[in-house]
């Protein structure tokens, strides 16, 4: 089923005939983060995709996956031009390679999974957490619910594990 | 630089030197046109039919480029004239130019069409915003775009930040290394009247701009205009006949892409562009190499991807762009000068086209400057590169242009003169 909600006042719109996207954010709803594994080749992939992009495979499951990962890079947004992010600036866009699947099916690869900088409870992070992570920074997984059977993935510091003595951050600070 | 003697240039191989760029034109450079794309559009394919010395009679082939903010060849060619055997707009932005050059030359080579004339169109600052402020930043977010703009990821700065932050990473290259770019081309549009900023700055001012998204700094971005620009692709006999000394295309690469086009940032490693693999197709197909190029267009939707592009077709080693875009080779006067008219940081934004154009004028020995005008009518250049004084490049033989889409895809023409 379709659906229409808003985040940050901003609205955000799922067709109904959108069955991938419409999976992957009912198990992130459930704050049970799952990609598709295709069937042929067991690679997993993200963002959700139609096909298998390493073997055409078009037959997948969706299977739980750790969210887990280390920071690969990331954007230090001050001037926000979305109306809805203009009040939350500087904010962090962080790519991160999860630990599962890193370096496969080539050296270079990885599942990297866009999302913001976030407090655990998923609410976008302030600026004195913003300026403590770089590239190398560990995260782990938390989520922003926005409306029945969709929350966004997020990424917030992982408090359990040790981090890298400095991660790299943009030299002129 | 002469082509390498070894090369035969007349080797029908991928159509090498066998097509040509006869006409180029453009309409001013402005923030806030007053006018339609239509108009825009129209006015600046005139100048193109103009300066090639050609009649609406003898053009016979129209495409063009855009992104839903812009007219169709339709209506440029109802306005002026012009019946056609064949035309076609063509969905999408920058690395656009060189990819429809090499449409053109397949379409005349199958016999459809004899001249093709290429435009864009475009209101880039009063219409549709192309830093993406404005009506599209509020517009609702659907679909496989949650995976993006719900993070408020949106803008090319933000989308390709990625990229240029991991290459500082990788490779250490430094803002001001990179703001260099900035500096040498408003030097060359300090030279170029057309030019929206005229204005030399320099490393420091660039570095002390405010910061849009990290790496980026407000000058690290180009400027949005209102414009429209056209070439005229067509055969190198016929080009015999033109008005101008002939501008030759060696070779072509269009919209070449990495693995995972639609997501970059997947395919590692992301300090790497497309230029990596096109550059595989470029160098071949035109016979000649990076060592041989006079002058290069490389696109500066930001000094980053100058920067790029310039690394990875091997203008230098992976990894040393920061410092081939710093050391002084791509100012005026340098060995390898990049965007003469100023680019798209200052020039104007025309998603790749203008830095075309001026390759060709730099070709012709006709840039367009200041130096005054001989009885003939042909510029007598100073070579004297001071503000407000020459920008043409002295013995321009061959040309490099390296248009960008994304980090994951680009396009690029090798042009010579002929």
């Amino acid at each position: 089923m379709a659906i229409k909600a808003d985040y940050l006042g901003m609205p955000l719109n799922l067709d109904d005939l959108d069955a991938e996207n419409l999976a992957y954010f009912q198990h992130c709803a459930e704050h049970n983060f799952h990609l598709q594994q295709c069937e042929g080749c067991n690679l997993l992939r993200y963002p959700p995709t139609t096909a298998c992009p390493w073997c055409m495979s078009q037959n997948s499951k969706w299977e739980p996956v750790e969210g887990k990962g280390a920071v690969h890079s990331y954007t230090e947004v001050h001037h926000a031009i979305q109306p809805s992010f203009k009040g939350h600036t500087p904010y962090l866009v962080l790519l991160v390679d999860l630990d599962t699947q890193k370096g496969r099916p080539t050296e270079h690869e990885a599942l990297r999974v866009v999302g913001n900088l976030a407090r655990p409870d998923g609410r976008l992070a302030p600026p004195e957490l913003v300026r403590q992570v770089g590239i190398g920074t560990r995260v782990r997984m938390v989520f922003s619910d926005v409306a029945q059977g969709l929350a966004l993935p997020q990424w917030t510091t992982d408090e359990g594990i040790a981090q890298p003595a400095k991660a790299w951050r943009y030299p002129l600070e | 630089m002469p082509l390498p003697a070894e090369m035969d240039a007349s080797s029908p191989k991928h159509l090498r030197d066998k097509y040509a760029i006869v006409g180029v034109g453009e309409t001013t450079y402005t923030r806030g046109s007053g006018m339609t794309t239509r108009a825009l559009g129209t006015w600046a394919v005139r100048n193109a039919i103009r300066d090639a010395g050609l009649t609406a009679a003898e053009v016979d082939g129209m495409l063009s480029y855009q992104s839903g903010d812009s007219t169709f060849a339709t209506f440029i060619a109802g306005d002026l004239g012009i019946r056609l055997d064949f035309f076609m707009d063509v969905f999408g932005g920058g690395s656009s130019t060189e990819a429809l050059i090499g449409i053109a030359i397949g379409v005349i080579e199958a016999g459809m069409c004899k001249t093709v004339v290429i435009f864009r169109a475009m209101n880039g600052y009063s219409q549709v915003r192309i830093g993406g402020t404005g009506a599209r930043s509020a517009a609702p977010v659907s679909g496989d775009m949650l995976h993006a703009r719900a993070y408020g990821w949106q803008s090319a700065g933000q989308m390709f930040s990625f990229t240029f932050m991991r290459h500082m990473y990788d490779y250490g290259t430094t803002p001001a290394q990179v703001a260099a770019v900035r500096a040498a081309h408003s030097t060359h549009a300090s030279n170029n009247p057309k030019a929206y900023y005229r204005k030399r700055v320099t490393v420091e001012e660039v570095l002390a701009s405010r910061i849009i998204c990290k790496p980026l700094h407000l000058l690290d971005c180009c400027v949005e205009t209102d414009n429209a620009t056209a070439i005229i692709v067509t055969s190198a006999d016929r080009a015999k006949d033109g008005r101008h000394p002939r501008v030759l295309i060696r070779g072509v690469v269009g919209r070449c892409s990495k693995p995972r086009i639609d997501m970059h940032y997947q395919a590692g490693p992301i300090s790497t562009v497309a230029g990596r693999y096109a550059r595989e197709i470029l160098w071949p197909n035109a016979g000649v190499g990076p060592e041989d190029i006079d002058v290069t267009g490389s696109y500066d939707a930001f000094t980053f991807t100058t920067m790029l592009q310039l690394e990875d077709y091997g203008f230098c080693k992976k990894g040393e762009g920061g410092h081939y875009v710093s050391d002084g080779t791509i100012r005026l006067g340098g060995r390898r000068p990049n965007n003469t008219s100023g680019g798209h940081l200052c020039e104007g934004y025309t998603h790749g086209m203008n830095m075309v154009i001026e390759n060709v004028r730099q070709l012709r020995h006709d840039a367009d400057d200041s130096c005054p005008v001989g009885p003939d009518g042909k510029r007598r250049h100073t070579y004297d590169y001071s503000e407000g004084g020459c920008r043409q490049v002295q013995r321009c033989e061959l040309t490099a242009n390296l248009g960008w889409a994304t980090p994951g895809t680009g396009s690029a023409v090798v042009m010579r003169r002929g």
